[in-house]
C-alpha cells in the first residue's frame, strides 16, 4: 500500500533519454544566447540611461535634461513628423500598385514586382545619395525645388518614400492577393456598384495588411538613420540625435535616453499592431474560390500606366546613385570612369570595408539561419521545458519592436560595460554578426516558424517510437523538407547584413568598418561619389545573391525537391 | 475539445480494474499490456481519469469514443509520447511508467500517417532498421518483405506524394511493423480515407495483426469500425472507461444508456420501476427480464434498439404487444426507419426498422395502426438522468 501511495504522490516524469538531454541542451543554449544577445543590450541601454557619465544612478535626471532642452525634445516632434506624412503618402500609393499586381490582368506583373522591390536591396541612404544628386547643390534638376533646399524634411520624405514603398507593397500585395471570389459573385449578382463593392467586399478584406503596413513604414520612418543623416541637413530627428549625443559628444547616458525615446513609438506601433492582427480570423476557409482577376481593358490600361510611372521613378531614383558613381565629375564632367571606385583614395580602409561587409553577410547569413532555424525547431517541434521555450520564443519576438540603431546603442553599453567577460569582443566581426542577428532574428524566427507548422506534427513521434535520435529526423527529414524556407532565411539576413547601417554605426572597429558605414563617412567627408560608388557595390552584392538564389530555386532545389512532385 | 460532463447518478465502473473476461484466443496467465490508476490533466481539464485496463498478448484492443473522451490520450500515454500524470504503465512485465517512447517497445500508426514526404517508400520503411547496426542487404530484405506484406512491393522508389491514401496508410503500417514491435498502436488509422478503401484496409489491417499475433490497440470513433476488427472494445466517455468487453457484449448488453447510444442506435423512453420484472410506460405495462435492481416506483430509462421490434407472428400470447400509429417512414435503402407511436402511451416515440422484406410483405404505410412487440429480453433498463 505505501509503494502505491508513494508513486501515486510523485507526478510521473519520463526518465532522462539521450533525446531529452540533447533537447534540453539546445533550449538552454538558444534561451542564453537570446538572453545575451537581446535581452542584455537592451538592459544595458534602459540602466544607462539612469545613469550619470560615472555610471552612478541618477534616477530621472537624464530625462529632465533632455525634455528641458527644446533642440533636443523637438527631434520627437519632427520624427514623428515626417513618419506620419511618409506614411500617408506611402499607403496609397503602394495600395494601388499592389492592387493593379494582384487585381487586374496587366502584364509584366512580376518585372514590375521585381522592379518595386529594388530598394530593398539598397542601404537606406541609396535614394538619398540619389536625391542629392538630383536636387542637391550640384543637383542636375535643382531648379525644379523653386529655390527650396532638398535638405530637410522634403528631401526626408521622399527619400523614405522609395525606401518604404516595397516594404509597405509586399505586405499589401500579400493581403490584396488572397480574396474569395464568391464574395465579389454575390456582390454582383446583388446588383453592387462598383465602388461600393470596393469599399465593402475589397478594402475590409485587406484591411488588417493596410494596417500592418501603416506601422511598418511609421516604425520604419521613425528608426531610420541613414537617410536623415545623408539628406536630413539641419532638421534633427531622433535616430540622428542620437548618433550625435553619442558619437559626436561621446555622451553616452544622453545617447541612452534618446535610444529609449525612439523605442517608444516602435514599441507603440509594434504592440497596437499586434493586437489589432489578433482579432484577425482567417477570412479565407479552405473552401473559399480564389479570384480570378479579369479584363477591364480602361482600368488595366490606366494602372499600367501608374505602375510604368512609379516602377520608372524607383528605376530613376536607384539608378541615378549608380549612374553617379561613374560619372568622373558631377556635375561638370559627365564622362564615364571607375575612379570613384578606387576607394584607397577617399577612406582610409581603401575596399576593406567592402569585405568586411561581405565577410560579415555571409557570416550572419550561415550561423544565423543555423542558429534561427535550429532555434524555431526546438520552439515549435519539441515538447520539453515549455517554460524555457516560451522564453525563447518571447526573446526572438522582441527584436521586432526594437529599431536596429537601439539594439546597437545597447550593445555599445553592453559589451563595453568593464564588468562584462565579452568585452574583448568589443569591435570584432563577431560583435557585429551576433548583433545583426538579433536585430534582424524576428523576421527569419517566424519564416522558420511558419515552415515547420506546415509539417506533420507526428514525425518526432514517429522517430521515437522507432528509436530513431531527434537529430537524426532533424537533419534527414526536417531541414530537407524545409530547405526552401531555409535559404530564404540565409538570403534575408545575408541582405539585410549587407545593408544595415543602423544597428552597427556604433559597434565596427578599425579593422572591421562595414562599407554602410564607410558610405556615411564618406559622405561626410564630402566624397559623395565614392559613397554611392560603395553604396553600388552594395546594392550589385546583395542583387547578384538573390539571383543566384532564384538561379538556385531553378535548378538545383528542384532537383532536390523531386519528392514533391506527384 | 471539451467532454460531456457525464451526469451524476450514473454507475461508476472505472476505478476499479476491468476484469478480463477469458478470451479464446489462447491469452492466458500476465496481461501483455497493465495500465493502472491512469489519471492525465491539461489544466484543470481531466483528460484521463484514474484509468486502469488490462490487454492480453495478442488481442486487438480498440478505444472507441466520442472526441474529446480521452482515448487518444491514453494511447499516447502508452507510447510515452504524453506521459501520464499518475499511475503506471507496464509492458511485458516491465514498468515503462518513466521511460521515455524510444525505450519503450511499440510501433504506431497516426491519421495522417506522418510519412516523410522526402525519402522513397524503402527508406520511410527502414527508417526504424538503419539505426539498429544492421547489413544494408539485411534491411533490404526485411524492407521488401514488409513491403510485400502490406501488398506494396513494387512501390519501393516511388515517394509517398505517389500514392494514394490507401497505400500510404500501408506504408506507414509497414514502417511500424518494420522493428517488429511487441505492441502496435494505431491513431485512428482509418479516418483520413474514403468510405470504400476504409472498407478495404479495415479487413486487411485485421487479417494481419491475426497473421502477426501482434498485440493492437486501434483508437477509433466509428463504432462500426470497433465491432468488426476488435476482439474487444473499451467504450471512453469523458476520461473514464464506460465498459469493456467483446464487440457482441458491448452491442447486446450495453451496462450504460451512454454505451447503448454511442454504440448503434436505441430509442429511450421514461418509465417507472412497477415489479421485480415490470415497467410502466405512460399507460402501459411491459415485462421485461431483468429490471437490474432497481426497485419498484424507481424512474428508470429504458433503451431498445429499432431492429428488435417485433411485427410478425404476433398473438395473444406474445408479451408486451402493443397497438402504435405509424407516424412516420423514412426510406433507408435495404431498410425503412418507422417512427411508431404508441396508442396507450401519448408522447413517447419508438423506433423502429422494417426490413424492406417486411415492408412488401405487411404493406406498411405511414398512418396505418401496426400491433408490434416489444420483446422483454431486448428492453434495457437504465437510470434515470443518464445522456441521450
Amino acid at each position: 500500500m505505501s509503494a502505491t501511495a508513494l508513486q501515486q504522490g510523485n507526478s510521473i516524469k519520463a526518465r532522462i533519454s539521450r533525446d531529452a538531454l540533447v533537447i534540453r541542451l539546445g533550449i538552454v543554449a538558444l534561451v542564453g544566447f537570446l538572453f545575451v544577445a537581446v535581452a542584455l543590450p537592451l538592459w544595458s541601454l534602459l540602466s544607462k540611461s539612469f545613469q550619470n557619465g560615472k555610471g552612478e544612478f541618477i534616477g530621472l535626471a537624464n530625462y529632465v535634461q533632455y525634455f528641458s532642452t527644446p533642440t533636443l525634445f523637438h527631434s520627437i516632434f519632427n520624427s514623428l513628423w515626417v513618419a506620419v506624412i511618409t506614411t500617408v503618402i506611402v499607403i496609397p500609393l503602394a495600395f494601388l500598385y499592389a492592387y493593379a499586381l494582384t487585381r487586374t490582368k496587366m502584364p509584366g506583373k512580376g518585372l514590375f514586382y521585381a522592379v518595386a522591390l529594388l530598394p530593398l536591396f539598397a542601404p537606406s541612404l541609396l535614394s538619398a545619395i540619389s536625391l542629392i544628386y538630383l536636387f542637391g547643390n550640384q543637383g542636375i534638376l535643382k531648379s525644379w525645388l523653386f529655390g527650396g533646399s532638398i535638405y530637410g524634411p522634403i528631401g526626408i520624405v521622399i527619400a523614405q518614400i522609395f525606401y518604404c514603398f516595397p516594404q509597405a507593397l509586399i505586405i499589401l500585395v500579400a493581403a490584396l492577393a488572397l480574396a474569395d471570389a464568391r464574395l465579389y459573385e454575390v456582390a454582383d449578382a446583388l446588383g453592387t456598384t462598383k465602388p461600393r463593392i470596393f469599399r465593402t467586399v475589397t478594402l475590409p478584406g485587406a484591411k488588417f495588411g493596410l494596417i500592418n503596413a501603416c506601422f511598418v513604414v511609421f516604425t520604419l520612418v521613425v528608426t531610420d538613420f541613414g537617410i536623415a543623416k545623408v539628406i536630413g541637413g539641419q532638421f534633427n530627428v531622433l535616430a540622428t540625435d542620437a548618433y550625435k549625443q553619442v558619437v559626436g559628444q561621446q555622451n553616452f547616458s544622453m545617447g541612452a535616453v534618446v535610444g529609449m525615446i525612439l523605442l517608444i513609438p516602435a514599441a507603440i506601433a509594434f504592440t497596437i499592431d499586434r493586437l489589432v492582427q489578433r482579432r484577425q480570423v482567417a477570412l479565407l476557409s479552405a473552401r473559399a474560390v480564389p479570384l480570378e482577376p479579369k479584363t477591364n481593358p480602361l482600368r488595366d490600361a490606366a494602372l499600367i500606366g501608374y505602375v510604368m510611372l512609379i516602377g520608372g521613378l524607383i528605376t530613376i531614383v536607384l539608378g541615378t546613385a549608380v549612374w553617379a558613381s561613374f560619372i568622373t565629375y558631377w556635375p561638370y564632367n559627365l564622362t564615364l570612369s571607375l575612379k570613384n571606385y578606387n576607394f584607397a583614395e577617399l577612406d582610409p580602409g581603401a575596399w576593406s570595408p567592402y569585405f568586411n561587409s561581405l565577410k560579415l553577410a555571409i557570416l550572419t547569413g550561415i550561423i544565423g539561419t543555423a542558429i534561427v532555424f535550429t532555434g524555431a525547431y526546438l520552439v515549435e517541434k519539441t515538447k520539453l521545458a515549455p517554460a524555457g521555450r516560451a522564453i525563447a520564443h518571447l526573446l526572438a519576438m522582441l527584436p521586432m519592436a526594437v529599431p536596429g540603431l537601439v539594439i546597437g546603442l545597447g550593445y555599445v553599453f553592453f559589451v563595453n560595460a568593464p564588468w562584462n567577460p565579452l568585452n574583448i569582443f568589443y569591435g570584432t566581426l563577431t560583435v557585429l554578426v551576433v548583433n545583426c542577428l538579433a536585430h534582424f532574428y524576428t523576421v527569419a524566427h517566424i519564416t522558420a516558424l511558419t515552415a515547420l507548422k506546415q509539417i506533420d506534427p507526428e514525425f518526432e513521434s514517429v522517430s521515437a517510437s522507432l528509436k530513431v535520435p531527434i537529430w537524426r529526423t532533424y537533419t534527414r527529414v526536417t531541414v530537407p523538407i524545409c530547405l526552401p524556407a531555409v535559404i530564404d532565411i540565409a538570403i534575408y539576413l545575408f541582405v539585410n547584413a549587407l545593408t544595415t547601417v543602423s544597428s552597427v554605426i556604433f559597434l565596427y572597429g578599425a579593422q572591421t568598418k562595414v562599407a554602410s558605414i564607410a558610405i556615411v563617412h564618406m559622405d561626410e567627408a564630402g566624397f559623395t561619389a565614392g559613397a554611392a560608388a560603395m553604396a553600388t557595390m552594395i546594392v550589385l552584392t546583395a542583387l547578384s545573391a538573390k539571383l543566384l538564389h532564384v538561379l538556385l530555386d531553378k535548378l538545383v532545389l528542384t532537383r532536390l525537391q523531386a519528392w514533391r512532385r506527384r | 475539445m471539451t467532454c460531456p460532463r457525464r451526469e451524476r447518478g450514473q454507475k461508476k465502473i472505472m476505478s476499479t480494474t476491468v476484469k478480463v473476461t477469458g478470451k479464446s484466443n489462447g491469452a492466458s496467465g500476465a496481461p501483455f499490456l497493465r495500465i493502472r490508476n491512469l489519471t492525465k490533466r491539461f489544466g484543470a481539464f481531466t483528460a484521463l481519469n484514474d484509468v486502469s485496463l488490462d490487454v492480453m498478448k495478442g488481442e486487438f484492443v480498440c478505444f472507441l469514443g466520442p472526441s474529446g473522451c480521452g482515448k487518444t490520450t491514453l494511447l499516447r500515454a502508452i507510447a510515452g509520447l504524453d506521459p501520464q500524470d499518475e499511475g503506471t504503465i507496464e509492458i511485458a512485465g516491465r514498468d515503462v511508467s518513466r521511460l521515455p517512447p524510444a525505450a519503450r517497445d511499440f510501433g504506431i500508426v497516426f491519421q495522417s500517417y506522418a510519412l516523410f514526404p522526402n525519402l522513397s517508400v524503402a527508406a520511410n520503411v527502414g527508417y526504424g532498421l538503419v539505426n539498429r547496426r544492421k547489413g544494408r542487404s539485411e534491411i533490404n530484405a526485411r524492407v521488401r518483405e514488409l513491403l510485400t506484406l502490406v501488398g506494396l512491393a513494387d512501390q519501393e522508389t516511388k515517394y509517398p506524394v505517389q500514392l494514394s491514401g490507401g497505400q500510404q496508410q500501408r506504408v506507414a503500417l509497414a514502417r511500424a511493423l518494420a522493428t517488429a514491435p511487441g505492441l502496435l498502436l494505431l491513431d485512428e488509422p482509418l479516418s483520413a480515407l474514403d468510405a470504400r478503401v476504409r472498407l478495404r484496409l479495415r479487413d486487411e489491417i485485421k487479417s494481419l495483426q491475426r497473421r502477426l499475433g501482434v498485440t493492437t490497440i486501434m483508437v477509433t470513433h466509428d463504432q462500426e469500425e470497433a465491432l468488426s476488427m476488435a476482439d474487444r472494445i473499451v467504450v471512453m466517455n469523458a476520461g473514464l472507461i464506460d465498459q469493456v468487453g467483446t464487440p457482441s457484449d458491448i452491442y447486446r448488453k450495453p451496462e450504460s444508456a451512454f454505451v447503448a447510444d454511442f454504440v448503434g442506435s436505441m430509442t429511450f423512453f421514461d418509465a417507472e420501476v412497477a415489479g421485480p420484472s415490470q415497467v410502466r410506460l405512460g399507460g402501459i405495462d411491459l415485462s421485461c427480464s431483468d429490471a437490474g435492481g432497481f426497485i419498484k416506483g424507481s424512474a428508470v430509462r429504458i433503451g431498445l434498439r429499432p431492429e428488435e421490434v417485433k411485427v410478425r407472428n404476433i398473438d395473444a400470447a406474445t408479451a408486451n404487444a402493443i397497438d402504435t400509429r405509424v407516424a412516420t417512414l423514412d426510406f433507408l435503402g435495404p431498410f425503412c426507419r418507422a417512427q411508431l407511436h404508441p396508442s396507450g402511451a401519448p408522447g413517447v416515440t419508438i423506433l423502429a426498422d422494417f426490413s424492406a422484406n417486411l415492408m412488401r410483405d405487411l404493406k406498411v404505410e405511414q398512418g396505418q395502426q401496426l400491433t408490434v412487440a416489444l420483446p422483454p429480453e431486448a428492453l434495457r433498463i437504465f437510470a434515470r438522468g443518464a445522456p441521450r
